[in-house]
């Protein structure tokens, strides 16, 4: 029996934040276009606020609007990553605002929305509240790839995104339904007390079965998990730049985050059930990122297929179903949003005489012309594929971990040697920065935010292996609250 | 014994000299001079810290010495253990002795990114010394990936013609092996509770998974060392990569594979290793036949000497899986010399490179007439290779075969037709080059060594002897250690249930 209560206070970070993008949008609507960089000033103070509350670690876990939100620390653990990939990537995208002359307020308005939207995804506790964070997210993010009008391949990516997207939240709110129709409840305790009446040996009603795998299609799609990734490299090279670092980083934590969430809360107890999906999901999307992104050109686009390949080691831990596997994925996330943020914010930096370059090859010999960038580059590359003593290897450590220990052997050992398949062509990467002969150094400097956030992300990969205790430890407990709750 | 963390330090000296390089500003020459000075005196401290190491050891007891524990990741049994026994010592004098002479060969070698490579080579000496230090499986791990990242470096950027294809294939194919490594790893840490490698060697692994744990460890070890079939990076690595960088590959990085095969296949998996000892022949014999007769038609004075590496280190491998005291003994021994004997030969070569820049053999002849100081180190070294009496490599390959005659007297036989087959190559090679009248015009000006040169070659010449004449200095450290790995193996084998093949599909119990 849900108690229903009033009590909204759970609730906080998410109030603030929808009430400070209306006010935001106010302001933009009424002082119009000019408005731009200053609603992207704030908008960036509203998330750093946001983030101040959801850190506050009010402790116990929460219940809001009648049991549709819940808050433990897990949500607080991913809407804290959430945030800072908001964050960061709202900052980096100043500068390309200004030179790209995008300078519309609706930008950081719908990135705030988004961002809230993700806020309500971590914290479902309800099918329902899952669609309407989701969709939330989704409406935002349509519109923010196709935020540059007149470029033909921004609405070309935020058309695709949408078609697809709605496709896949068609396929979602038809799986919604079908677990509702055969289990009579959409609230995910409910939902697990269910499960949990199912007798040992039984296998639930097919119709149960049919609607979770629609839910977890619907799911691979928004983490782009083979084989629902046909999106990802069209919407990552079409629209702008911080926008693809944004989908690179934030909504792919967030809906994770719920995937986790989904599986291991309502969903826990028929492990049998679903592992065997994910572990196809995790080995199509290692195997296919190392493949898929060997004869690549377009930097972001290669993005796109190791954003694929890395959602597929994420997967390997949360295949392994058990509170070790989640810590796991907690964990990497954490350093794949560090990563990305640090890599895009490099790729924000490749322009020449007032144009973004995307390719390549235009890294060449940028180890001589930017040589602390392309350290920075560097770092990140080795990180990606995963060479201790790099951050990047600490989180395959812990899902590896995870996988071997719940006898997934299969799974690991694709896992691994389709990293050394990825591993080339992130060295591909280092080849063109060190190995190659300069071409025309870059446009500098990169600003000072920038070479901040290149600095802080880098000496965190670097360094993660010294003192890894911190991190580990709040991803422990973040997983334990998943479970125990 | 001393209560200030010795290995520790001489660990993560070398970063600090890093870091100073790094923090270098101004004119390029000056960075640049000031690059090779802060890198040589750098490993030159790190050398005089690791004696400490050398006169500190005990001789005689296989325990762990010089031990530093401290927890790394908390709550996981997974710490930043560091330790020396009688196996790996001998492992960290060689590193940081080979570093500075490395700094040293490429003073003038070296013109473009000075600074970038002697950062390069301080990192990778840290990582050397740490891995043969580490004392927990993770922290080795960390270690022995690591030195990927530099020495890709190395051989990429001031490598010669076909230097990406080579870094590329080092890289892709030892990271391969190490990627199953990896899992072993996760699975061994699992079995025991703990990455310890102390409380790993006292584990007992059920006999169905050590051989699937064995097939991990060895993809990767082989890889290393390398064995046939999967020593094709090898020459081609050591062709591009620059003179120092041969150097450190050769003396140090093969020498983690075998070192991997002593450290842990041998005395954790002894069941296993029991099983595959004959193709661990098998393919030790084949590679000192094949390789040495590859040798023998190489056009390429690098190429040469890389699979000269490969028969030796199968010497290595065999040696090591008789699992005898000499066996042993002579594999740990051989590893020492092949450091000290095939450096020296990499720096020979690359004393002509620096003044011809061909390291085609049909380019030179004669050189005794102008080089003859060049032409009796080139004399001294090839023979130690060759493993004449009196010189480092004698001992090691002596041991090597009387550990083997005890087991296997057929890969005895043909591992000694191997030694005659490296007694062909080199002096085939040595007479090619150094004798014969000087008949091609621009030899005629060549330079005899350098005085920096000689500096460079004295201390290994002084080993190559010292190793040769009285190699009790060096036995004595490791054979308590030895002995003790011996007589686990023999602990094990008698207490383990008969072997079959079907064992192989076992895991699952």
């Amino acid at each position: 029996m849900a108690m229903i209560t009033f009590d909204m206070s759970a609730a906080l970070p998410e109030l603030v934040l929808a009430c400070l993008a209306m006010i935001l949008l106010m302001v933009g609507v009424f002082r119009g276009e000019s408005s731009a960089p200053t609603v992207l000033g704030l908008s960036v103070a509203s998330l750093v606020i946001v983030f101040l509350l959801v850190s506050l670690d009010r402790g116990a876990t929460g219940i809001a609007f009648g049991g549709l939100f819940m808050v433990d620390r897990y949500g607080n653990f991913m809407k804290g990553l959430v945030l800072v990939g908001a964050i960061v990537t709202l900052i980096m995208s100043r500068r390309y605002c200004e030179e790209e002359q995008i300078q519309r307020f609706e930008y950081s308005v719908l990135m705030l929305f988004a961002t809230l939207g993700m806020l309500m995804m971590v914290s479902a506790n309800d099918l329902i509240s899952l669609y309407v964070g989701l969709e939330l997210q989704s409406l935002s993010l349509y519109v923010v790839a196709a935020i540059r009008r007149d470029n033909l391949r921004s609405t070309e990516a935020g058309l695709k995104y949408f078609v697809l997207g709605a496709l896949s939240s068609g396929l979602l709110l038809y799986g919604c339904s079908m677990i509702y129709g055969f289990a009579g409840t959409t609230s995910f305790p409910a939902l697990a007390e269910v499960f949990a009446g199912i007798p040992a040996g039984e296998a639930p009603s097919f119709g149960l079965i049919v609607g979770m795998v629609f839910l977890i299609s619907g799911l691979a799609f928004k983490v782009s998990a083979v084989p629902f990734h046909m999106w990802t490299p069209d919407v990552y090279e079409g629209a702008p730049t911080p926008v693809t670092a944004f989908f690179a980083t934030a909504p792919k934590v967030a809906a994770m985050a719920l995937l986790i969430r989904v599986m291991m809360g309502p969903f826990g107890d028929l492990v049998g059930q679903w592992q065997q999906i994910l572990v196809f999901v995790s080995i199509a999307s290692m195997v296919v990122g190392a493949f898929a992104a060997i004869a690549q050109t377009n930097i972001k686009r290669l993005m796109a297929y190791s954003s694929i390949g890395h959602i597929g080691y994420a997967l390997v831990g949360l295949a392994a179903g058990t509170e070790e596997g989640v810590r796991g994925v907690i964990f990497y996330l954490t350093i794949y949003i560090v990563m990305n943020l640090g890599t895009f914010g490099c790729i924000l930096s490749m322009r020449r005489t007032g144009v973004m370059l995307e390719n390549i090859e235009d890294l060449k010999g940028l180890s001589k012309t930017s040589p602390m960038m392309a350290l920075a580059l560097m770092i990140f590359m080795f990180s990606m594929a995963g060479i201790p003593p790099l951050a990047g290897f600490l989180g395959k450590f812990y899902v590896f971990m995870a996988a071997i220990h719940a006898g997934l052997y299969a799974l690991a050992v694709i896992g691994v040697l389709s990293s050394v398949v990825g591993a080339f062509y992130y060295m591909r990467i280092i080849k063109f920065m060190y190995f190659d002969e300069a071409v025309e150094p870059f446009e500098g400097p990169i600003g000072r935010d920038m070479a901040l956030i290149l600095t802080a992300s880098s000496a965190i990969i670097l360094l993660l292996f010294a003192f890894p205790g911190p991190v580990l430890e709040g991803a422990a407990a973040a997983a334990a609250s998943l479970i125990a709750g | 014994m001393s209560t200030w963390p010795v290995l520790s330090l001489v660990t993560f000296l070398p970063l600090v000299g890093a870091v100073f390089i790094l923090a270098i500003r101004g004119d390029a020459d000056v960075v640049a001079r000031n690059a090779r000075f802060v890198a040589l005196w750098t490993s030159l401290a790190t050398f005089v810290m690791s004696l400490f190491i050398w006169f500190g050891f005990e001789r005689g007891t296989a325990e762990f010495q010089f031990v530093e524990k401290a927890v790394w990741f908390p709550g996981y049994n997974i710490d930043y253990h560091m330790g020396v026994d009688g196996i790996s010592m001998l492992f960290v004098m060689l590193s940081t002795l080979l570093t500075p002479l490395c700094v040293l060969a490429s003073w003038d070698a070296i013109r473009v990114r000075v600074k970038e490579y002697m950062v390069a080579f301080l990192v990778l000496e840290t990582l050397m010394v740490g891995m043969f230090c580490a004392l927990d499986f993770v922290l080795f791990y960390f270690f022995y990936e690591g030195v990927l990242i530099p020495m890709f470096l190395i051989i990429g950027i001031w490598g010669g013609e076909r230097r990406v294809y080579s870094a590329f294939k080092f890289f892709l194919f030892t990271l391969a092996g190490s990627v199953l490594l990896f899992l072993a790893l996760l699975a061994m840490y699992f079995e025991v509770g703990t990455t310890d490698v102390p409380t790993m060697l006292e584990h007992g692994f059920p006999a169905g998974m050590q051989t699937w744990l064995w097939l991990a460890l060895f993809a990767s070890f082989a890889v290393k060392v390398p064995m046939w079939p999967v020593h094709t990076w090898l020459p081609d690595a050591h062709v591009e990569a620059p003179t120092a960088g041969s150097v450190i590959l050769a003396g140090v990085l093969l020498k983690m594979g075998g070192y991997g095969f002593v450290r842990f296949s041998v005395p954790m998996l002894p069941l296993a290793s029991e099983f595959f000892t004959p193709l661990v022949f098998v393919l030790s014999v084949m590679a000192i036949l094949y390789t040495s007769l590859v040798a023998l038609a190489q056009e390429d004075m690098k190429k040469l000497i890389a699979y000269s590496s490969v028969a030796h280190m199968g010497m290595v491998t065999l040696g090591t899986f008789t699992v005898t005291q000499q066996g042993l003994e002579g594999a740990m021994f051989q590893m020492l010399s092949h450091g000290v004997v095939s450096a020296a030969l990499f720096l020979i070569v690359g004393v002509i490179y620096d003044r011809m820049h061909t390291r085609l053999i049909a380019r030179y002849d004669g050189l005794v007439e102008r080089m003859p100081v060049y032409a009796l180190f080139f004399m001294i070294f090839m023979l130690a290779s060759v493993g004449l009496p009196g010189t480092s490599g004698f001992v090691g390959e002596f041991l090597v075969l009387v550990g083997l005659f005890q087991v296997n007297t057929w890969a005895a036989l043909l591992a000694t037709g191997g030694m005659i087959l490296g007694a062909a190559y080199m002096l085939y090679l040595y007479r090619r080059i150094i004798f014969g009248v000087m008949t091609k015009p621009d030899l005629k000006a060549i330079l005899d060594l350098s005085p920096r040169e000689a500096l460079v070659f004295a201390p290994l010449l002084a080993l190559v002897f010292w190793m040769g004449i009285y190699p009790m200095s060096f036995l004595d450290i490791m054979s308590a250690s030895v002995a003790n790995i011996v007589d686990s193996h023999q602990a094990a084998l008698l207490q383990a249930p008969g072997r079959s093949f079907a064992s192989l599909f076992s895991l699952s119990q």
